[in-house]
């Protein structure tokens, strides 16, 4: 017999998820410590953005010290590997914590020491970095070699994730163990499921840079298999891009329907949309390397087709959230079609930021099929076609879920309230920067279909006129794209505002503030299967379909390989 | 599992289309050989100037109706710098890395390969117009990376 989780022993504990109370001081000052890291990249990397647009229209010059790239690499080191990863983790660690109840003294410790690793790796990065001893970009690609140290400190901001991670699953074993037959609250199966994905994805980074970058940077051997090494890195690159996801997909699964009033639609389906998410997020790497040699034609459109199967968990994903718009539209009143969309709490900044969130994910999807169309990838890989994508993707959607997130988790965790400047000052941010990344993607998609290439500093390639296309038209322009960041960092800027006014000077929230909960809906477990529940299926059949995926052309890159390459310094 | 009606109407028709597109995408790629660039030969990088065929790098008319276009890339250029060929004739690119990883690419074609130390990567195409293309590389390896680019002058039969 199937019980909600409600009724666990710990049940007492907690109360109901839907009533406000925050959590236990030591969560909430270890959530806060990674919202302040995850800020402090987001305004470096910001920045750093915004040197890159005025660069690419030649407004600005760089000291000599510092060169395009480096900043070019701090800008996606920042933003899509250390604001994402931390500000993930803060959310996590604060939900499990409210859907499982406070963390015992090992599971606090153990978060702790994780989060200080991690940091301590991309404090170290960084330095390499900007002292120029490792301006390889955030692919970092052989046989570009930056210094030992370098991938070292790669290897640290990984384990430490890793270790955060093996905390959190002990804190969800221990609830298991302790509500034997109870299906886990929706919130942590999540997190369980995101974690998994994630721990699976970096076996295949943490094997190369230790099995292969080290030794090979320190020069305790001389050659390095460069195809070998690009395929292990995208083992883990393509699930990286679901580590980012996942989180936001929790907010649209559980935060969305307890805004508008409502139930999980499908505790079921939710929990079968994750477990789907694991399975096909990373047997797929190789639609990066499609035009690549090394790999044969077969085995690229076999992880081309398992690319496509995630179509299903996403379509199941959009099924929910418009169900759940519809439904508590109709229980206000609405009528008709599309009655509902009036009922929908637009003055609420914590809804209007994740749709607008969600509607940028459409056109990021439909992007997405075809990047991995095969064939149809060599018209836009490598183009600004590519970083036009992923900014409505992780640049949006993902990053915008987040500052949505960040209006209610802060003074949650501060125990302030959300006044109504900061709110209009919120909703002046979020239309920001719709409206400059509208700008700056859809003229980064045209200028990639024009050819113009992603990760290059202005050329204007021997005035050839293909390049003269890049300057004249509204969008095919890069006037346009530098318009678009400039807004973008104007919206960034205005979010550091809010939160400092969030954490250090808004007023204490009072009784039954809004603001100053962690909104998690309700979901009815009473009918969802227990085999959803038994990660030795879910994970046997992942690992089952990344051998499939993977067993041949690795070895045949081992066995086959031609003569290493020696490390360049190209900088 | 409870699906709702609508529900199941929207993943039944998800998934066809799904099954559509790989489809046309499968069918493309493996009877009428429309697959991305690639190849399975490989090379020792160090000895890449010694190695056929790009001890010769340049072009080599194979029969009447196809062309062998060899080039060898480097930080940050191409070799060779002049590379003329006829509209309408099939056009096979061979290109490898003496360093770093590059890129082949010509905009406004389907020619856009990732350049690898250690392997051969092939692509064929033919130039419809005759016209004067760009080649630039579009995957970072160096601080000149933004210099690196050639043209390839396409000429009428």
């Amino acid at each position: 017999m199937i019980l909600h989780s409600e009724r666990g022993p710990l049940a007492g504990r907690r109360t109901s998820s839907a009533v406000a109370g925050t959590v236990a001081s030591s969560e909430r000052k270890l959530a806060l410590w990674n919202i302040g890291f995850a800020y402090t990249a987001f305004l470096i990397g910001t920045f750093c953005g915004l040197i890159q647009v005025f660069m690419r229209n030649e407004m600005i010059q760089l000291p000599a010290w510092l060169d395009y790239y480096q900043v070019l690499t701090v800008h996606g080191v920042t933003l899509a590997l250390v604001y994402t990863t931390f500000f993930i983790y803060a959310f996590l660690i604060t939900g499990m914590s409210k859907a499982l109840g406070s963390f015992g003294p090992k599971v606090a410790r153990w978060s702790w020491i994780g989060f200080f690793v991690a940091a301590a790796g991309t404090v170290w990065a960084t330095i390499e970095i900007l002292s120029g001893r490792a301006s390889v970009l955030y692919t970092f690609y052989a046989p570009l070699k930056a210094s030992g140290w370098f991938y070292v400190s790669l290897a640290l901001l990984i384990i430490g994730t890793w270790i955060i991670s093996f905390a959190l699953i002990a804190h969800y074993v221990k609830w298991r163990k302790a509500n034997p037959g109870v299906m886990s609250p929706l919130f942590a199966f999540m997190t369980i499921s995101t974690l998994a994905m994630w721990i699976i994805a970096c076996l295949g980074v943490v094997a190369a840079v230790v099995f292969m970058f080290i030794p090979w940077a320190f020069g305790w051997v001389d050659t390095i298999n460069v195809e070998l090494s690009r395929t292990l890195f995208w083992f883990f690159g393509h699930p990286l891009v679901y580590f980012w996801l996942l989180p936001a997909y929790m907010a649209w699964y559980l935060v969305v329907p307890k805004l508008l009033g409502t139930k999980v639609f499908s505790d079921s389906l939710a929990r079968l949309s994750f477990l789907l998410f694991i399975l096909f997020s990373i047997p797929v790497g190789l639609h990066h390397q499609l035009t690549e040699p090394g790999v044969a034609d077969f085995w690229k459109f076999l992880q081309v087709t398992l690319t496509f199967m995630v179509v299903i968990p996403t379509l199941m994903t959009a099924f929910s959230l418009f169900a759940t718009f519809e439904i508590s539209g109709r229980q206000k009143g609405a009528k008709g079609w599309f009655g509902w969309v009036g009922k929908l709490p637009w003055n609420d900044i914590r809804f209007t930021s994740l749709f607008i969130a969600m509607v940028f994910f459409i056109p990021g999807g439909a992007g997405g099929i075809i990047n991995t169309s095969f064939q149809l990838n060599e018209l836009v890989h490598n183009t600004l076609w590519v970083v036009g994508h992923f900014h409505i993707t992780v640049g949006t959607p993902v990053a915008m879920t987040f500052m949505g997130i960040s209006f209610w988790l802060i003074p949650y965790l501060t125990g302030r309230t959300l006044t109504k400047t900061t709110k209009k000052l919120a909703f002046i941010q979020i239309i920001s920067w719709s409206v400059g990344m509208l700008l700056m993607s859809t003229a980064q998609h045209v200028l990639g279909l024009l050819g113009a290439p992603r990760r290059t500093q202005h050329s204007n390639y021997s005035d050839h006129p293909t390049v003269l296309g890049w300057f004249d038209g509204f969008f095919s322009n890069t006037a346009t794209l530098a318009i678009g960041g400039i807004i973008l960092f104007f919206s960034a800027m205005l979010l550091i505002v809010i939160v400092f006014r969030l954490w250090l000077i808004e007023p204490r929230s009072e009784e039954g503030d809004l603001y100053a909960e962690f909104p998690i809906a309700e979901s009815d477990a009473s009918a969802t299967p227990r085999w959803l529940e038994n990660w030795w299926i879910w994970l046997g059949i992942a690992v089952a379909l990344i051998l499939l995926a993977y067993t041949f052309p690795i070895t045949h890159m081992i066995q086959d390989a031609p003569p290493g390459s020696k490390g360049f310094i190209n900088w | 599992m409870h699906l709702h009606k609508f529900e199941k109407i929207w993943l039944i028709f998800g998934i066809a289309m799904l099954a559509v597109f790989l489809g046309i995408v499968g069918v493309q790629a493996f009877t009428q050989g429309q697959t991305p660039a690639g190849g399975l030969k490989k090379i020792d990088p160090e000895k890449v100037d010694v190695t056929a065929p790009f001890d010769n790098p340049g072009v080599h008319q194979l029969n009447d109706d196809t062309y062998e276009v060899v080039i060898k890339a480097m930080a940050y250029g191409y070799e060779p710098s002049e590379i003329e060929v006829p509209a309408g004739k099939e056009i096979i690119f061979k290109v490898t890395s003496k360093d770093v990883i590059h890129s082949f690419t010509i905009p406004n074609t389907k020619v856009n390969m990732m350049i690898v130390p250690g392997q051969i990567n092939e692509k064929s195409y033919t130039f419809k117009e005759p016209g004067t293309y760009l080649i630039l590389c579009n995957e970072y390896c160096g601080t000149g990376h933004h210099f690196m680019h050639t043209e390839i002058e396409v000429v009428e039969e």
